[in-house]
């Protein structure tokens, strides 16, 4: 690991990569926290983008020490499903994609959102803002590793 | 620094922020409940049904909906705490349909309420809540068929649960629940104060203070 340290490119890579996870940490605790603490109730399709946010927590955790390329291929397609939930639903949400196919149950519906933040940054929103900003640095550290 | 201590601070740090933020959170909203409660005029409604006396001091106002499991697993425990401060307890039971289906049920409910029959209806109902619920939808057809088992004017039900008096009623408990961000059942405030956190002892406890205080 300390050879590796001289490498300029996989250190950079490695920063990138913990830059992700520390994006993947704060949308984790932040989503945490606003249901388990603020009681905000959770409707099917934040569970879905959950699924998709929380492993990258351990998978990134796990994949930079020591610090092992190879977790970007398995970052990479949480981020993607993740990114494609979060498209729909902000879609959902905007009302362009019709209020009758949305798969949700018991009184919360995914259409109604619960937090705004500066007028237009709702939940959804912020899920696929984090999504695409962990697409963008997964590209980058990608493009930074000569694997 | 190494990677190594980089990653361990940085995870310590956020979540050292998280549980900051949740003490700061929790201390915010245990000093709002204590400022002396919530407006009573949007936790009670006049005419809403309320078991026990009417004088009583402490009031425990009950957000339910009558499908929901915990607010049947509740209701033995609220009728105990009327039983255990006689004469100083009453609970006032509001309408949260917040299940698919309940509000048509809740409706049944409060057009009993006009015969004087809402506890023995909501009771009815709670204990064959796997009579009625499928997958956590409501069924109104079958809470109908459940309620032909009381002794009252089922025509009268049938043309009251219709009538504007009953929906305005619940359309005032719906608002009310809004105002007040009742999101899940069963919500309960003792005179005007919400739970510390959610829990039979908790509810217990806030009873017995608030009839300390009013005693």
């Amino acid at each position: 690991m300390d050879s590796k340290d001289i490498n300029p490119g996989t250190n950079n890579g490695w920063m990138l990569l913990f830059t992700v996870w520390v994006l993947v940490t704060v949308a984790t605790l932040g989503s945490l926290f606003f249901s388990e603490v603020m009681g905000v109730p959770i409707c099917t399709l934040c569970w879905y983008q959950r699924v998709a946010m929380y492993p990258l927590v351990l998978i990134l955790g796990i994949g930079l020490l020591p610090y092992d390329p190879k977790v970007l291929r398995y970052a990479t397609g949480f981020a993607g499903v993740g990114w494609l939930i979060a498209l729909f639903h902000v879609l959902l949400v905007a009302g362009i994609i019709p209020k009758n196919v949305q798969p949700c149950v018991q009184g919360i519906p995914c259409t109604e959102t619960h937090i705004s933040l500066l007028g237009f940054l709702n939940i959804p929103m912020l899920s696929l803002l984090t999504f695409t900003v962990i697409g963008v640095l997964l590209f980058y550290t990608h493009r930074m590793e000569p694997s | 620094m190494n990677k190594k201590s980089i990653f361990i601070s940085v995870a310590g740090i956020l979540l050292l922020a998280f549980a900051l933020a949740t003490v700061i959170y929790k201390n915010h909203q245990s000093a709002q409940g204590t400022s002396g409660g919530r407006n009573q005029s949007v936790t009670e409604r006049q005419g809403a049904p309320v078991k026990g006396p009417a004088d009583a001091r402490v009031t425990i106002v009950e957000f339910f909906d009558p499908a929901c499991g915990t607010c049947a697993d509740f209701y033995p425990l609220v009728k105990k705490l009327i039983d255990q401060y006689p004469g100083k307890v009453r609970v006032m039971m509001r309408y949260a349909p917040l299940h698919t289906g309940s509000d048509e049920v809740v409706k049944m409910l409060e057009a009993a309420h006009l015969q004087g029959k809402f506890f023995p209806a909501l009771e009815l109902l709670f204990n064959n809540q796997q009579r009625w619920i499928v997958n956590h939808v409501s069924q109104p057809m079958r809470a109908r068929g459940i309620l032909n088992g009381l002794s009252l004017d089922h025509e009268k039900l049938d043309t009251d649960m219709n009538s504007p008096g009953v929906s305005e009623a619940i359309q005032q408990d719906v608002q009310d629940g809004q105002a007040l961000n009742v999101r899940a059942t069963p919500e309960f405030l003792v005179n005007g104060r919400p739970l510390p956190s959610f829990g039979y002892k908790q509810l217990s406890q806030l009873v017995k203070e608030a009839v300390d205080e009013a005693y």
